[in-house]
């Protein structure tokens, strides 16, 4: 038995392997609060600096702005101009509708196939569509967004006959490809975390499969599918090479979808490249970066939150 | 772990071999960056010892790239604004300026479309937003879908100066990256209109410019752009800090001399007048 006598552990290579694997951790957090730090920091001369402000103060980014004399006031995003023009509103509205008519395009297709998959689906098909939808995850968003433009605005455009080729319906189906995925891996999760026993108690007491899913199953994984969506949400929202080549960039406020869109990531994407070290469109972009940083920050943390309250509830113990 | 050691030590001291002879890197206008790339390839292939990297990103990217230090050579579809004057004062940096080729602003058109000349004053009216209508113009009756380039562009910013007059694009214009972006959403719209350097135009076709109602439409080309018929036409800049001595001097003299300015020519760039390019040759 000499081969298993087991050799005390060094004590000094144990600590040092500890420490290690403990800055590490420490390291991802500090990296993500480092980069909130310098964002934050290059976008606040907004709010203290009054050369700055003379162009870009929060205000000027908010409201309308009558920019010449005998000209109505409004909105406009004109950055290199005579008189650049800040307005944050065109491109708030560009970034909902992208993320609006993604989510509306793959909600109902990602928690159906959910649904079909964790509770319809035969073993086989299950093993074959998981994998196939999580493999849409993986192609990436520049190929999505040269398909968008090449191919998927010539169809929509010939189906629906608009006048813009390259618009907000666009770039919110081919966001939405992107989403489905998530929706998709999270909903199907959360449904198959449903206990058995509740699935088989409803069969026991008469329901048909489609009554077991729509009245038990469902409910009981409300918050997952919640979750799935709240973070593919906050997936549209930050999505910058899809829109980038898909939308059309053209900063309007209007409530069609078949108008032309401008979002945040597009624009930073777009201008950060060149914009002049130092100047109001350099701090006005990195504050546009400051809001998209909190944004998806929060709605991640929604989303993660809700995801551990469902599955301590339906599991009784802390994953 | 040995091995490991001096498998990177190896790595490492290979690395360090490469970088021999002098590197020369040029970064800046999408429209000159295909021009960069042959004068690079070519003036590579008969000085093997030095190395010239080009890239693109805009004339705003290559000279904020001038202003940091982060390139030898900006490439620019523009001169350099006062602010960009003042940044570089403040950076220590002097700006030199070489003109090392024509180009023309050419206005494209869907072949389908039946508008085949504008104004000055119509393209004014149609990139401000004041003219949304091909039917004022003499087409079809449809809206005028707006395409121009983003607002890092020298492209962007010489139109917006010499047709628009220094006044505002109109909101919906969308924007695309680069020429070749233009040109291609033009080839798929048949009620688009698009702007870019004339060396990029693929199944769309010119509109021809005419200065006003009166005079000619003329179509913009090699000849028109550079004899000066061609209304819309400007100077392609090279950017040094400060005036190019040693191998960035023999680069860009190479560039104005009629070698150069014949491959330029021969790949849809306007060469300079014989005039105009000694007067840009960069004296000892």
């Amino acid at each position: 038995m000499e081969k298993y006598k087991f050799k005390p552990k060094s004590r000094v290579r144990e600590f040092i392997g500890e420490k290690f694997i403990q800055i590490n951790a420490y390291a991802a957090i500090a990296a993500v609060l480092l980069i909130f730090i310098f964002i934050f920091k290059e976008a606040a001369p907004i709010f203290y600096d009054q050369d700055v402000k003379q162009e870009a103060s929060l205000d000027k980014m908010i409201f309308k702005q009558q920019f010449k004399k005998g000209r109505e006031p409004k909105w406009a995003w004109q950055p290199e101009s005579d008189i650049p023009k800040f307005s944050l509103l065109p491109l708030f509205i560009g970034t909902l509708k992208a993320a609006i008519i993604a989510m509306l395009f793959a909600t109902p297709l990602g928690v159906g196939a959910a649904v079909y998959s964790s509770q319809f689906a035969s073993k086989r098909m299950r093993e074959i569509i998981k994998p196939v939808i999580e493999l849409l995850a993986g192609i990436p968003s520049v190929v999505l967004g040269f398909f968008a433009l090449l191919v998927l605005a010539t169809v929509i455009q010939n189906l629906f006959g608009l006048t813009y080729r390259l618009n907000a319906i666009n770039a919110g189906v081919a966001l939405g490809l992107a989403v489905i995925p998530i929706v998709f891996t999270i909903a199907e999760d959360a449904m198959t975390s449903v206990p058995n026993s509740l699935r088989d108690a409803s069969l026991a007491l008469g329901a048909n499969p489609w009554q077991v899913t729509l009245s038990v199953v469902l409910p009981a994984a409300f918050p997952g599918i919640a979750a799935g969506v709240v973070l593919g949400f906050g997936r549209a929202i930050g999505e910058t090479m899809i829109v980038l080549m898909a939308s059309g960039n053209a900063a309007i406020i209007s409530a069609s979808f078949t108008d032309s869109i401008r979002t945040f990531a597009a624009t930073i994407a777009a201008e950060l490249a060149e914009v002049v070290f130092g100047s109001a469109h350099y701090h006005v972009l990195f504050f546009i970066g400051t809001i998209l940083f909190l944004f998806t920050f929060v709605l991640n943390m929604l989303g993660d939150v809700a995801m551990t309250r469902i599955k301590t509830r339906l599991q009784g113990k802390l994953q | 772990m040995k091995k490991i050691l001096l498998a990177l030590a190896a790595v490492l001291m290979l690395g360090s071999m490469v970088v021999s002879g002098s590197n020369i890197t040029i970064k800046g206008s999408d429209t000159l960056v295909r021009l960069g790339q042959r004068w690079a390839e070519e003036y590579m292939k008969n000085n093997k010892d030095v190395v010239v990297q080009v890239a693109g990103g805009g004339s705003g990217t290559g000279i904020a790239a001038l202003l940091n230090g982060t390139t030898d050579i900006c490439e620019a579809s523009r001169d350099m604004k006062p602010k960009e004057y003042k940044l570089a004062e403040k950076a220590g940096i002097k700006p030199y300026r070489v003109s090392v080729a024509l180009d023309g602003i050419a206005l494209f058109l869907n072949e389908a479309n039946p508008v085949n000349d504008l104004t000055i004053a119509q393209l004014k009216g149609i990139y401000t937003g004041a003219i949304t209508n091909w039917k004022e113009v003499g087409g079809e009756d449809a809206e005028i879908i707006l395409y121009g380039r983003e607002n890092n562009s020298g492209t962007y910013a010489f139109f917006k100066e010499h047709v628009l007059e220094g006044e505002d694009y109109a909101a919906r214009t969308q924007t695309l990256p680069g020429t070749a972006a233009v040109v291609h959403a033009v080839s798929r719209d048949k009620y688009g209109i698009g702007y870019g350097g004339l060396a990029w135009a693929t199944d769309v076709k010119f509109a021809a410019v005419k200065i006003d109602d009166n005079s000619t439409a003329v179509l913009p080309s090699a000849e028109t752009v550079s004899n000066g018929t061609y209304p819309i036409s400007r100077q392609l800049y090279w950017f040094f800090n400060g005036k190019p001595t040693g191998q960035l001097a023999k680069l860009v003299n190479w560039t104005l001399s009629d070698e150069g300015q014949k491959l330029a020519a021969s790949i849809d760039y306007v060469p300079l007048s014989k005039e105009m390019a000694l007067a840009n040759v960069v004296e000892d």
